[in-house]
């Protein structure tokens, strides 16, 4: 306890300011912050900023390289691709934060009533969980994906099938710790509500992982929504979606690398500012720090 | 352990169970008719409705189920394409192999090269080492597999010509389809181990084994790493199933005749058998890995075997 | 004391924790010295500096972020600190060994209580591995566990016996000197007793030497024959128990003895020492007491107090002592 006080004073900082001032000491965490608001703020304004409109062709100018006219080159319909990745950052980011909410929110609930009630609920559930499971990711991605069709929205629901599992064991996982916890014993010598219970007690206390592994999801989502629109389900041409312009650049490859090259590095740009964002967060949210 | 074994093994049978209901339910609503696309735009509807009642499409939903399952496992039959008429599980006992060659060596190459780096990277925490490792694996997790394959391709294939871009023959043709789902696996890897070790080298007994006047490398190998590796045997499996199914893309882009590309062309001519075996059998093939890996797990860790050692230890020993 | 007999001598010592953009002064100028056979109690709050002061006499603190920024500890006449690190695991389990606090996390999960006794015997001793085993069932009935328990894992012992199990591993050697680090403090009262009775027997039939660091004055009255007042990582007062226990003279140790409630007296209020200990990252100047001392004077603020012997044996950090004393 004694080192936790400031030397400036008796000061109780909430664990809200807490987490930033610890964040803010990562550069990493911070970079990866900046990058992906940068992107999100691109590709919301894709309009103002895009040189060319994503379906412009100029058929006179297919496979250029880049230039001062066209910074990443043009495509197969001499649509410029810089515009292409400004426009598809707009499919990428909706994916990954639409995949994610959807996982989530159901997961989360899932997790809270099987932790919090037992019994027989919990059962049932976690055998569901165990099913759903035991197909890999992927595959299930894949799977559900194959079945909706292509599309933004149907991309959204296969991606986050897959991933409802691992928010609900962790917060199941952080229900069956608490609720044998003195407080929770305490809200309810009081009579507190049993919903009451879950959002003001045990909630707040698993928010720490779930929003970890929230930014981590939504990484590993742009990684399986660029595959899966490059094995052809996903999201589909002429839409601009950094999967699909991979795997319409792909056979050209040879000789016009600088297709597949830049929508490679945007994905990598995003993934990456997300994984360092999510490494930080961990870090400052881990109770144990690094000393 | 026997007693667990079984145990273990008669779990898995309603898991399976219930994945085969999974995936059917989840084909059944796939849109599109494969009578129709079977015979084409020029047929008439009753040829249409003819194959539909041939391919069993009108039966209702429970009635299908329940013969697909005793299909499945009474007869141990997938059914056949609808496109070619060639049974389907022959057809994946044949590509089976190659995808699961890739996967595995990508796993080898994963844990032979990301488990030093991990360990590395703990016992020199807060070092240029530690540092630099953890960037590279950062990197290798941000990085999609398919792009990673397209590039080494580029590179050693088209532009070196050093190693075959495409097909399965000789070690040459599976270096680059591993290296690129390997990478993603072995910074995955890299960084659980080290997140593992890091959280056992804290531990007290690891000091008391300082403490003890032992040699610092069987500190790190002996004490620590022994007990980081119990939950990343876990880990390992688990990342079996993301290397299957990256095995599975990869095969698209290195053209490997395995079940990625059958699944794949199964998808796009809504063969329903095709794609309904090629994920039954990949999720019973990694249903039966996880199982593996939780044996091994209770060979490991000496609290969970001596639960099921107890007994014979009792009228033995003293 | 004569030379011969002095075991351990530690002479201004400092060490600092260095975590980011911080410097914590874990422990500052420290003197010691410790006759062979003696117990030494190390009294003081936690995070006062005590286990600090024990592990680095072993040298095994984590490094980093720990570093010893000054001073020498001669363990029989050689100075550890200079010793190469192959000497010093020599001497780590043979000649010094360490019982540490909390028993539920100092025994590896995975190595039967046996085997790891039996390390410690093949790390010293030239056995072979049957001979190390039978040592190391010897040690097990030396503290009370059935010499058959030896192929039982630690996850099978209640607490206290696995405490018993690190004191056969700190023991196994017959090492000279015994740096016990808050023994009891994790275990029940009544297992507390037995393990200092354990303790006591054994280092009267071995001979050993013991540190025993604890914040709770009356074990150190029970079984200690020195002791040393550690605070804000200085020792305050250092004598016999009947200096510290009657005669008490550093205004910390006479709080610490108030705040203890008087069993027989008609007590209203507790007396606790005004004030909270200081933050080690940025410790006061002057005495490091002064900020809570009810007897404070100006000289006190600024500063370097010294380290005084005020009777034979008896020494004090603190200027009211040697303004009146002297």
């Amino acid at each position: 306890m004694r080192g936790d006080m400031k030397s400036k004073g008796f000061k109780k900082e909430s664990m809200l300011s807490t987490t930033f001032h610890r964040l803010r000491k990562n550069r990493m965490a911070v970079l990866g912050l900046i990058f992906i608001v940068a992107m999100g703020i691109i590709a919301i304004s894709a309009p103002l900023i895009a040189p060319y409109g994503y379906e412009e062709q100029d058929l006179y100018n297919i496979f250029s390289k880049p230039s001062a006219n066209h910074w990443f080159g043009t495509d197969s319909l001499g649509r410029d691709i810089f515009s292409r990745i400004i426009y598809g950052g707009r499919y990428s980011l909706q994916i990954g934060f639409g995949a994610v909410a959807l996982a989530c929110s159901i997961g989360v609930m899932m997790g809270s009533l099987a932790g919090f009630y037992g019994g027989k609920l919990d059962l049932i559930l976690m055998r569901v969980l165990d099913v759903m499971q035991s197909i890999p990711g992927l595959l299930m991605s894949i799977a559900v994906s194959a079945t909706l069709g292509s599309g933004i929205g149907n991309c959204i629901i296969a991606l986050s099938v897959s991933t409802i599992p691992g928010y609900a064991r962790m917060m199941r996982a952080t229900m069956l710790n608490i609720r044998d916890m003195e407080y929770v014993e305490a809200a309810r010598s009081v009579n507190a509500k049993d919903s009451r219970i879950i959002f003001r007690h045990m909630l707040p206390n698993a928010l720490a992982p779930t929003i970890v592994q929230a930014t981590m999801g939504i990484a590993q989502a742009i990684l399986v929504a660029a595959m899966l629109s490059f094995i052809g389900l996903g999201v589909q041409p002429p839409t601009p979606e950094w999967g699909a312009m991979l795997s319409e650049g792909r056979n050209y490859i040879r000789d016009y690398p600088h297709l597949v090259l830049f929508p490679g590095l945007a994905i990598v740009l995003a993934v990456l500012s997300l994984n360092m964002l999510g490494d930080g967060l961990r870090d400052a949210l881990d109770p144990r720090l690094k000393n | 352990m026997i007693r667990y074994i079984v145990k273990r093994i008669l779990l898995m049978i309603p898991v399976i169970l219930g994945v085969t209901w999974l995936i059917f339910t989840i084909m059944y609503f796939t849109p599109g008719d494969p009578a129709r696309m079977l015979l084409g735009s020029d047929a008439t509807e009753e040829e249409i409705v003819a194959k539909q009642e041939a391919l069993g499409l009108n039966d209702g939903y429970v009635v299908r189920f329940v013969s697909y399952v005793k299909q499945v496992f009474v007869d141990f039959d997938l059914g056949n394409s609808y496109v070619n008429n060639r049974n389907v599980g022959t057809e994946i006992a044949q590509r089976f192999p190659y995808t699961f060659r890739v996967a595995a060596i990508s796993v080898v190459i994963a844990v032979l090269l990301g488990m030093p780096l991990g360990i590395m990277a703990a016992v020199n925490q807060y070092t240029w080492k530690d540092n630099f490792s953890m960037l590279l694996a950062l990197m290798g997790i941000s990085m999609p597999g398919f792009w990673v394959g397209l590039l080494l391709s580029l590179l050693f294939a088209l532009t070196l010509g050093w190693l075959p871009a495409s097909g399965v023959g000789g070690i040459a043709y599976y270096i680059l389809p591993c290296l690129s789902i390997g990478v993603n696996g072995c910074a995955s890897i890299a960084r659980q181990t080290r997140s593992g070790m890091l959280e056992v080298i804290r531990q007290d007994y690891v000091v008391t084994a300082r403490a003890k006047g032992q040699v610092e490398r069987k500190v790190i190998y002996g004490h620590a790493l022994r007990n980081a590796l119990i939950p990343i045997i876990t880990q390992i499996g688990t990342m079996f199933g993301i290397q299957l199914s990256g095995a599975m893309v990869a095969e698209t882009i290195f053209s490997i005749p395995g079940i990625g590309t059958y699944m794949v062309s199964g998808i796009k001519s809504r063969d329903y058998p095709v794609v309904q075996g090629s994920v039954l059998y990949v999720a019973i093939a990694f249903s039966l890995i996880m199982l593996l890996v939780d044996l091994v797990y209770a060979f490991v860790d000496p609290r969970i075997r001596a639960q099921y050692q107890k007994k014979s230890k009792r009228k033995g020993g003293a | 004391m004569s030379s011969e007999n002095k075991l351990l001598e530690i002479r201004d010592l400092a060490i600092q924790y260095v975590a980011e953009n911080e410097v914590v002064r874990a422990v500052n100028h420290v003197n010691l010295t410790m006759n062979k056979g003696e117990t030494l109690g190390l009294v003081g709050e936690t995070g006062a500096g005590k286990t600090t002061i024990a592990k680095s006499i072993m040298r095994i603190l984590p490094d980093p972020p720990a570093k010893v920024s000054a001073g020498e500890i001669y363990l029989e006449g050689k100075d550890v600190l200079k010793l190469s690190e192959k000497e010093m695991r020599r001497i780590r389990g043979k000649k010094v060994s360490m019982i540490f606090q909390d028993p539920m996390t100092a025994l590896n999960p995975i190595y039967t209580v046996g085997e790891q006794i039996a390390e410690v015997v093949q790390l010293h001793e030239k056995v072979n591995k049957k001979k190390a085993a039978q040592q190391a069932m010897e040690m097990l009935e030396m503290v009370g566990i059935p010499a058959a328990r030896y192929h039982d894992y630690p996850h099978q012992f209640s607490g206290g016996m696995k405490q018993r199990v690190i004191i056969a591993i700190a023991l196994a050697c017959n090492p000279e000197l015994l740096l016990a680090d808050e023994p009891t403090t994790a275990l029940d009262v009544t297992i507390q007793a037995q393990v200092l009775d354990m303790i006591n027997q054994l280092k009267k039939e071995l001979g050993t030497s013991v540190i025993l660091i604890t914040h709770d004055l009356g074990i150190v009255a029970e079984v200690c024959d020195r002791v040393a007042v550690v605070y804000a990582g200085e020792i305050v007062e250092a004598g016999c128990c009947e200096d510290i226990f009657d005669h008490a003279s550093h205004p910390y140790t006479e709080g610490l003895f108030n705040s203890i409630p008087d069993i027989d007296g008609d007590v209203e209020r507790l007396n606790p020492i005004q004030g909270l200990p200081p933050n080690p990252s940025d410790l006061p100047q002057g005495c490091k007491f002064h900020p809570r001392c009810s007897y404070v004077l100006e000289c006190c603020r600024t500063g370097h107090v010294p380290y005084q012997e005020i009777s034979p044996g008896h020494f004090v950090r603190c200027h009211l002592q040697h303004k009146e004393g002297k």
